[in-house]
């Protein structure tokens, strides 16, 4: 008999309530049960960073979580990092100017663990930017375009012209 | 690749999860998960039962404690890495955590974790054994405190009983001003360490080392301390030849081989990493004096 328990959770301001096994991992349950797709799965053991999401405000790998361990939490996806009315805000943005990707398989990981540093240090040394992004593989960009991005974004965020 | 079938518990108090880890057989507990999800995932354990203490209030904290820095077990890694307590008086355990794993982690892993899951390349139990200390446990017969060499029981395993639960540790300090210096090689930042050295030391107003404590992490089948070296560093005063000839015995650990490095690299690395690290902790210390 699978064990069950029912949660809540809020995912990019959305509040969820469901039924889940106990053993489901956070990311499978966010893209099977809440359709959320944009949360990508590469190895499930938590070294490619693929998966990474918020949990409130810092950044987890969603593969290293249960779902029920998220109960009452509230989670911000990649879905959830665009501006209100769609359009893609100044990291995204910084992404595709700057090259950050190409298959796009490792950018929502990028994207949330890029969200999470900026946010703690704004004016970051290249450095500090491959630090922060050591825990997230890229098998396309050799890295330079993320950099650059987050580089950029940086900029752009203290320069306050846009709101992240 | 999907955890395999398990009953979930989230006790809310520890005399909750001690009367649980007292009753239920196969039981894992379940604090920061940086390992065990991954080894569910990949099902390389099977329990059936999975305990989880994320939900216990008081495991956690971070204090000086009279000459002793307590640290709760589920204390996360990163509210150790920014810790301005752990930076002042345990500086060895704050340059060690930023070669724990990554951010996304140490938001996660917990230092109580780290020691019961006692990976032969953990920073965290390295820096445990370097300043001897002792693990608090408790099952429902009671408490116990276990010396951090008693607690190393091998190659992942510990002393912590089926039945008891880790509640955190107590590191013995260090007096102001001492050396300290925690090196490692990886070949991605925040990987398992191929080697690496925690040192310590104190250095006295006429230039000679006081004490010394050298150990190694990611040689051996877990933290080492090199007896041997700190003999000879002690009452010497430093300079090239002495770190040199000290940490030759960390070539005396029989080293691990895997697909990441040979034993003889690993023996290689140790040493090297070794002497540049007890040059770190002397230049330090002089300088702090």
């Amino acid at each position: 008999m699978p064990d069950m328990r029912k949660i809540a959770v809020t995912v990019n301001g959305k509040r969820y309530e469901r039924e889940v096994e106990t053993r489901y991992t956070l990311a499978d349950f966010l893209r099977h049960e809440l359709r959320l797709t944009g949360t990508h799965v590469g190895c499930e053991h938590g070294v490619c960073g693929a998966c990474t999401i918020l949990v409130n405000g810092h950044s987890a790998r969603s593969c290293l979580m249960l779902a029920v361990q998220a109960n009452g939490k509230e989670l911000t996806t990649v879905e959830g990092l665009a501006n209100p009315d769609g359009s893609l805000n100044v990291l995204q943005n910084a992404f595709w100017e700057k090259h950050g990707l190409q298959c796009g398989f490792c950018t929502p990981g990028m994207l949330t663990t890029l969200t999470e540093f900026l946010r703690d240090n704004p004016n970051p040394t290249e450095q500090e930017v491959r630090i922060a992004i050591s825990g997230n593989l890229c098998r396309c960009t050799g890295y330079q375009g993320i950099v650059d991005a987050a580089l950029l974004a940086a900029e752009r965020l203290r320069e306050g012209k846009v709101s992240a | 690749m999907k955890p395999p079938l398990f009953t979930y518990h989230d006790p809310r108090s520890v005399p909750d999860a001690l009367k649980l880890l007292a009753s239920l057989d196969n039981a894992k507990v379940l604090a920061g998960g940086q390992s065990l999800m991954p080894m569910l995932n990949m099902r390389l354990v099977l329990p059936d039962h999975v305990i989880d203490i994320n939900e216990i209030a008081g495991l956690s904290g971070i204090e000086v404690r009279g000459n002793d820095l307590y640290i709760g077990a589920m204390t996360r890694q990163r509210d150790l890495e920014f810790s301005p307590i752990v930076r002042e008086h345990c500086p060895l355990l704050h340059e060690a955590l930023t070669n724990v794993g990554h951010r996304q982690t140490r938001n996660r892993g917990t230092f109580g974790g780290s020691l019961c899951h006692l990976d032969p390349a953990a920073e965290q139990p390295t820096v445990a054994m370097a300043m001897d200390a002792v693990v608090i446990a408790e099952s429902a017969k009671g408490k116990r405190e276990i010396p951090i060499r008693d607690f190393c029981q091998g190659t992942m395993t510990t002393a912590i009983a089926p039945d008891e639960l880790m509640i955190g540790a107590r590191l013995p300090l260090w007096p102001k001003g001492h050396g300290f210096a925690f090196v490692e090689f990886s070949r991605r930042h925040g990987d398992f360490a191929m080697a690496g050295a925690a040192i310590l030391m104190t250095v006295n107003t006429a230039g000679k080392i006081e004490r010394a404590s050298v150990t190694l992490c990611g040689v051996g089948s877990g933290p080492a301390r090199l007896a041997k070296a700190e003999q000879a560093l002690v009452g010497s005063a430093g300079g090239q030849q002495v770190f040199a000839a000290a940490a030759q015995a960390a070539t005396e650990i029989e080293a691990q081989g895997d697909v990441h490095a040979s034993p003889e690299y690993r023996s290689h690395l140790a040493r090297v990493l070794t002497e540049r690290a007890l040059a770190i902790a002397f230049n330090r210390a002089t300088v702090k004096r």
